[in-house]
Order: C-alpha cells, then structure tokens, then sequence
C-alpha cells in the first residue's frame, strides 16, 4: 500500500489506520504564539522598486484565476480565459497567469477557450465546497473534470471525518482520487477555516502529503477565514519537512482572502523564508484568488508609469 | 503643580471615515501666527493619497446616489454642527491666521453661511445647468448635470476655514467625493471640521482630509488616474502649470483659479459647483 520510494518512517505511518494515528499525532505541535510572530514579522519587511516589479510579476504568473459561482456561465468562463491569456492587454509584457479555476461543468469551455497557451486548467471537485457527498459521487465528479480535460483538481478533505479522527478514510478517499486524477495534478484543499487548531493543520497536511496530494491548499474561499499567513506557515513547513525527508518537492496554494498586492507579496516571503527559494514557481506555489490579479495589474502599472492607476483601466469581471 | 494633567489633542488624518496617522509615520510641528507652538499634525505621504482615494473612490457611488433633496439636509446637518461647534472654530481659527476675536468670529459665521448657501444648491443647480433642448426631429432632448466622480482638492494656504468650506462644500453639493490637503502651515481648522463631517451623517469616504505639503501630495494627486477633477487652489502659482500638464493624462478637469488667493468673504457664484458636474444629453423619441 505504501509507494515504495518513501522512507521507512514514513511508510510505516501508511501502514494502516492506527500507525497512521499514531504517525499524525506524533508531529510536533505548533507553536502558536510563535508561528504568528514570526508571520507578522515576516511580513514588516519592505520590498520596494526592482523587487517590488519582480514579485509582482512573479505573483501574477502564480494566480489561480478563480471563478467559483453558482451564477457562472460559459461566457464568463471565455472571458475568464482570455484575461488569463493578457491579463492587462495595454502592457502586453505582463506574463499570464498560471491557471484558471472553475466548476467541473465548465472546464471544457476553459479548456477550449485556453487552447495552446500553455495555461492549465483547474476544477474543483469531489462535491465541492463542503465535500459532503458519497465516495462514488465524488469520484464521478473527478471524472468529469479529468475526461474534460483538467489539468489540475482541487478535491477538498472530508472534514467531518478529519475531526471525527477518523484519518483512514480520509487517506483512502485522497488516495482514490489522486489514482482516478491520472496525469492532472491533484490540489488537497484542507479548509483551514474548519480545523480549529495549527495542530490540526499539521496533521492534515501530512495527511494529504502522505496520500500523495501535489499540493496542499489552505481554503475553498467559501469560508472565513479562510487563508492567513500563520495557516500558510504551517504548510509551507510541511511541504520543507516533506522535502527533506522524501526529495520530494510538493506546492502550496493559499486560496481566499487575499486581495491585495501587499498581501500577496507578503505571502511570497514567507514562501522564501519558510520553505526556500527553489518554491518560488508557478509549479510550487499558487494563489487562488479573483479579485487579487486586478489589484497586482494596478500596482504594476503604477510602477511602471510612476502614477497612480484606477480600477477603470483594468477589466471587472 | 497643576490640579489635573493638560489633555493635549492628538490632531490625525481623516481618511475612510476614520482618523489614522500618516502611514509614513512622519509629523510636523504647527505654530500659531506668533510663531508659538500649537501641536502636532500628521504629515502625509503619496501612500495616504492612495488610501484615501481609494476610499472616496468607494464612497462615490453612494453619495452620487442619494437624492439632490437628500444630500441637501446632509451639508444642512453639517452646518448645524459646525454652528455647535462655533467657539472651538473661532479659537483655531484666531490662532491660525492670527486675527482677532471678533474677526475669527466672523470668519467662522461666513463659513457656516457658505455651507447653508450650498446645501441649498444641491436640488436646484440641475434646472439651472440642465436643460430641455429645441431640437429639429421629433425627440426630446434633455440635457442634466451629473457629479464627475473624486475631485483632489488643494485648499487654500491662507485662508483656514472658510476658504477651506468655500473649495469643499461646493464638490459635496455636486455629489463627488473629495480628497483634501489642508492649508500646511494653518491645518488645524480642517481636522476639526473632519470631525464635525464625522458625526454629521456625511457617509464615510466621501471627505478625506490629509494635512501636509500641498507641494509634495499635488504631483500624485494631479497624476492619479482615479482622479476625475482637481482644484489647485492651495498650489503656488508657479507650480499650477506642472499640475495642469499632468493632469491632461487623465484627461481631469482643473479649475482655473485666480493667481492669488481671493477675499473668500465675498458671495461665492456657481463657478465651483459647475466645475465638478459632467452634462449628459439624452435624446428620447417622441410617443408614435
């Protein structure tokens, strides 16, 4: 059951439910008091000029362009798509984002509308937002993002069953549907929001990790809060912790609440300082978010034309 | 020693609805004519700028959205309370610009009558600026005003209070929103009288009040591109023309104001309120 390259450790810990337990509730546990210092001091730091440019830019390519909407329609997916494509089409220098992120019904209209640019495709799934469904419903639901061609999926955990502490199943489910995933990249959204502690967290990022999730995600942006910095922390610890103990490199996708470009660069050193350097890509860290990328276009023309930019001179969606 | 500690005011900007420092940090002593020390004010930076246009930017459609008859009782309101306030304006303002009592008196009366004059206007500018249009076809053709949007409003150096009410309470009765840089050496009579806009109904945003150098905050203010008009009243006449150039980027409307500053006791005309209106025609066919 356990994929052979992992270290003994961590195999054991797959072995079954109880090893799994006794693995999860071994971790260390979160300074809390800490790891918000630490958050908050992190993000004091000023980043002005040339790498204030440079994280923007590199914050724009990492944007999960997000349209999660009971009111979505093919038209706003299309459109969606093509500010993916030239985000700000008067500046035709600013990079595209990374993917874009829908419903599973509509990533066939997002991936027609992105064809050969190279952008992915993401859609949720596994009875998204709150993941209360049967496993049969979830995995039709994966399969309907996968053979549309997603080239990513968001699942969300089975939050009910984490808190229960009953974390085999979760394991399975993650594992059933990395296996039904086949060649997209499988997002673990943990909804921080509803685990109440860091320790929780933790645990439930090893978890994913463990399961084979490629990326742990904070939040499905449905509930608040949803991502913070602290919360972020924890991941990104856990993803460094992972590396070191497997070689594996796995991302984090902080998703919800993140608005501004002060955020978001914010979020880009705590990805330096916390996890390292070689994070700071697309393929490993993400932001989902909507309103975020209009906020980094005017802060990017801003420092481009030397004056202030206004919420006209970009598209709303 | 003293019966009880002296409570020295804390004078902060007025951005949002709420009174923050300068998100520079920065502050600068204000002295009264004598040269005497009064207190210390924040000193605002482009950062505040931003903030607070950003702030009149949410506010405005709000505000554009009220009622001309509503927004009417709202400066009405204002004045009220500014009346209540009378003794506390007189005292700033006798210190500021170093007149007497009587004379600070009434300076503050002229300002409250300023404010009552343009509340007034607020449901009546549009029969005087609008129009119905003899057109040759069988339309009606209606001509209305409609507020530009976030004005940028230098206020004057000299003048504390009622040139200040003079250049603000006209883009309120317009129904835009304003970002003010008070007068730099004189800016205690504006914080005041944000706090009087706080507690008045004014909804938050639609007046955000830095105190500063109009020098420094001008160039941003003229460069904004979320700016719809301007009111360089408070610049050096020298600098006037750069701000001008600047601002055609953006296309802002900026009012011509005279080289000096003018005797703001004088009776205002419709000049200021005309400046922050855009005219919409809107041609409407005739029944079949």
């Amino acid at each position: 059951m356990a994929t052979p390259t992992l270290p003994a450790a961590l195999a054991d810990a797959t072995r079954d439910e109880s090893s799994l337990r006794r693995f999860l509730h071994g971790l260390p546990g979160v300074d809390q008091v800490g790891v918000e210092q630490r958050a908050a001091g992190l993000a004091t730091r000023s980043i002005k000029k040339a790498a204030k440019l440079w994280a923007i830019d590199t914050a724009i390519s990492m944007v999960d362009l997000t349209t999660l909407e009971g009111a979505d329609t093919h038209g706003k997916v299309r459109a969606l798509a093509a500010k993916a494509r030239r985000p700000d089409p008067d500046r035709p220098d600013t990079p595209p984002v990374a993917a874009v992120c829908v419903y599973p019904d509509l990533a066939a209209t997002a991936v027609d509308a992105l064809g050969g640019s190279g952008i992915g495709v993401a859609s949720v799934a596994t009875a998204f937002p709150s993941g209360r469904s049967s496993r049969a419903v979830k995995l039709a639901d994966v399969e309907l993002a996968v053979t549309s061609g997603a080239t990513e999926v968001d699942m969300v955990i089975d939050r009910g069953a984490f808190l229960e502490g009953r974390y085999g199943q979760v394991f399975e489910e993650i594992r059933e549907i990395k296996a039904a995933c086949g060649d997209a990249h499988l997002k673990v959204i943990l909804e921080t929001g509803e685990l109440a502690t860091y320790d929780n967290v933790r645990r439930a990022a090893w978890l994913a990790l463990l399961a084979g999730g490629d990326f742990v995600k904070t939040s499905t942006g449905k509930v608040s809060p949803a991502a913070t910095l602290p919360v972020t922390h924890v991941l990104l610890q856990a993803v460094r912790d992972w590396y070191t103990a497997t070689g594996e490199l796995r991302g984090v996708k902080p998703a919800g609440g993140i608005r501004t470009t002060k955020d978001a660069v914010r979020y880009l050193v705590a990805v330096h300082e916390v996890a390292g350097p070689e994070w700071l890509t697309p393929a490993l860290f993400r932001f989902g978010a909507s309103s975020l990328l209009n906020d980094l276009l005017l802060q990017r023309r801003t420092q481009l034309d030397g004056h202030y930019s206004g919420p006209d001179y970009v598209t709303q969606d | 020693m003293p019966d009880r500690m002296p409570v020295a005011k804390t004078y902060k900007l007025y951005v949002g609805g709420a009174f923050p420092r300068s998100e520079s940090g920065r502050s600068y002593p204000v002295s009264d004519a004598k040269g005497n020390f009064l207190a210390n004010a924040a000193h605002a930076s482009r950062k505040d700028v931003r903030d607070a246009v950003v702030a009149a930017r949410k506010a405005f459609p709000g505000w554009s959205g009220t009622t001309a008859y509503n927004r009417g009782q709202v400066l009405y309101r204002v004045a009220e309370v500014l009346e209540g306030r009378h003794e506390q304006f007189a005292a700033e303002v006798a210190a500021a610009e170093g007149v007497s009592a009587r004379k600070a008196q009434s300076l503050v009366d002229a300002a409250v009558d300023r404010w009552v004059w343009y509340a007034g206007w607020t449901d009546k500018i549009a029969t005087v600026l609008g129009a119905a249009n003899p057109v040759a076809g069988p339309y009606f053709s209606f001509t209305v005003p409609e507020p530009s949007g976030v004005a940028a409003v230098l206020a004057p150096q000299r003048s504390s209070l009622l040139g200040l009410v003079s250049v603000l309470a006209p883009v309120l009765a317009a129904g835009c929103t304003a970002v003010v840089v008070s007068s730099t050496d004189r800016p205690l009579p504006a914080i005041t009288l944000s706090e009087v806009l706080a507690t008045s109904d004014v909804p938050a945003g639609v007046v955000n009040v830095l105190t500063g150098r109009a020098a420094e905050l001008g160039p941003w203010l003229a460069s904004h591109g979320d700016v719809d008009a301007l009111d360089p009243a408070g610049a050096d006449a020298r600098e006037r023309p750069e701000l001008a150039r600047q601002a055609a980027d953006t296309v802002k409307r900026v009012l011509r104001v005279p080289e000096d500053e003018p005797d703001w006791t004088r009776p205002p005309d419709i000049g200021r309120l005309r400046h922050y209106l855009e005219a919409k025609t809107v041609w409407h066919p005739m029944g079949a």
